[in-house]
C-alpha cells in the first residue's frame, strides 16, 4: 500500500518540478514548486520522517516560497508578456549535463540488484530531538549563529540609503 | 523502509538533475537560479532521509534539518541581495551584474 503511495507522490514531484522549471511565468513556477514540495513532504512521511515532513511544509512551502512570491511581486516581475524563457541555445548545455548525470547514474544502478526491505521504521519527535540535542548539540549552536548572521546581513542589505 | 533505497536515490537524482538544468538554462534570471538551487537542496534532503530510513538512523533526518536551516538563511540573504541589485539597476538579469562596482 505504501509503495503505491510512494510512486504516486514521486510522479507528482517529478511532473510538478518539470512544469516549474519550464514555466516562463515566475509566479506560476513558484506555485508548481509549492505543489512539488507538498508531495515531497508526503514522501518524507512515508520514509518514516514525520517531523521532517512537517518542517518541509512549514518552512519550504510556507516560508521560503512565500518569500520568493513577495520578492517577485515586489520587483514587479509578474507580467508574462515581458517574461522571456531560455532559448534552445541556453537549454542544450543543461540537457547535455543532465543526460550525462542520468546515464552515469543508471549505469551505476543497473549493476546493483535493488534490495527490498520489509518493515516500517518510524522516528517520533522524542527520538529525533534526543539525537539532535545530545549528539549534534554543536550543530544546533552553529545553525543558530548562521541564522543570526543571515538576519543581520539581510537587514544590512535591505536598509534604505540615508541622504 | 517501504521501497528499495535504489528507487529513492533514483528519484533524488532525477530531482537534482532537474534543479541543475533549471539553474543552468535560466542563467540569465537570478530568481530562477535560486529556484534551481532550492530544488537541488531538496534532492539532497531526500537522499539523506532515504539513507536514514534505510540504515535505521536518525542522523539523516538531523542532517536534512541542518540543510533546511542552511537553505532558509541562504534564501533570505540571496533575496535581499536580489532586491538590493534590482534597486540599483532595475533588472534581475544576471548579465547586467558582471562588474563589481556597477
Amino acid at each position: 500500500m505504501e509503495q503505491i503511495f510512494f510512486y504516486i507522490l514521486a510522479a507528482v514531484v517529478l511532473i510538478a518540478t518539470l512544469l516549474a522549471i519550464t514555466e516562463r511565468h515566475a509566479v506560476h513556477a513558484i506555485v508548481y514548486l509549492a505543489t512539488s514540495f507538498f508531495a515531497l513532504a508526503g514522501i518524507f512521511y512515508l520514509l518514516g520522517a514525520p517531523l521532517i515532513a512537517v518542517f518541509e511544509v512549514i518552512i519550504y512551502a510556507g516560508a521560503i516560497m512565500v518569500l520568493f512570491l513577495f520578492v517577485i511581486m515586489m520587483l514587479d516581475m509578474g507580467q508574462p508578456e515581458k517574461a522571456r524563457g531560455p532559448s534552445l541555445k541556453q537549454w542544450w548545455p543543461a540537457l547535455l549535463l543532465g543526460a550525462v548525470i542520468l546515464v552515469a547514474m543508471s549505469a551505476l544502478f543497473v549493476t546493483n540488484v535493488p534490495e527490498t526491505l520489509a518493515g516500517w521504521s518510524y522516528t517520533d519527535a522524542r527520538e529525533f530531538s534526543r539525537v539532535l540535542f545530545r549528539k549534534y548539540g554543536v550543530a544546533v549552536e552553529v545553525i543558530s549563529l548562521q541564522l543570526l548572521f543571515a538576519l543581520v546581513g539581510a537587514l544590512y542589505l535591505g536598509r534604505r540609503k540615508l541622504p | 523502509m517501504i521501497v528499495p533505497l535504489t528507487h529513492v536515490l533514483i528519484l533524488a537524482g532525477i530531482i537534482f538533475v532537474m534543479g541543475l538544468a533549471c539553474a543552468i538554462a535560466w542563467r540569465n534570471n537570478l530568481i530562477m537560479i535560486l529556484i534551481g538551487i532550492e530544488i537541488m537542496l531538496n534532492a539532497a534532503m531526500l537522499a539523506f532521509v532515504g539513507g536514514g530510513a534505510h540504515w535505521r538512523l536518525v542522523d539523516g533526518q538531523v542532517f536534512s534539518l541542518v540543510i533546511m536551516a542552511l537553505t532558509s538563511s541562504e534564501v533570505s540573504l540571496a533575496l535581499s541581495m536580489v532586491v538590493y541589485l534590482h534597486r540599483r539597476k532595475k533588472t534581475v538579469s544576471a548579465d547586467e551584474f558582471s562588474e563589481m562596482k556597477g
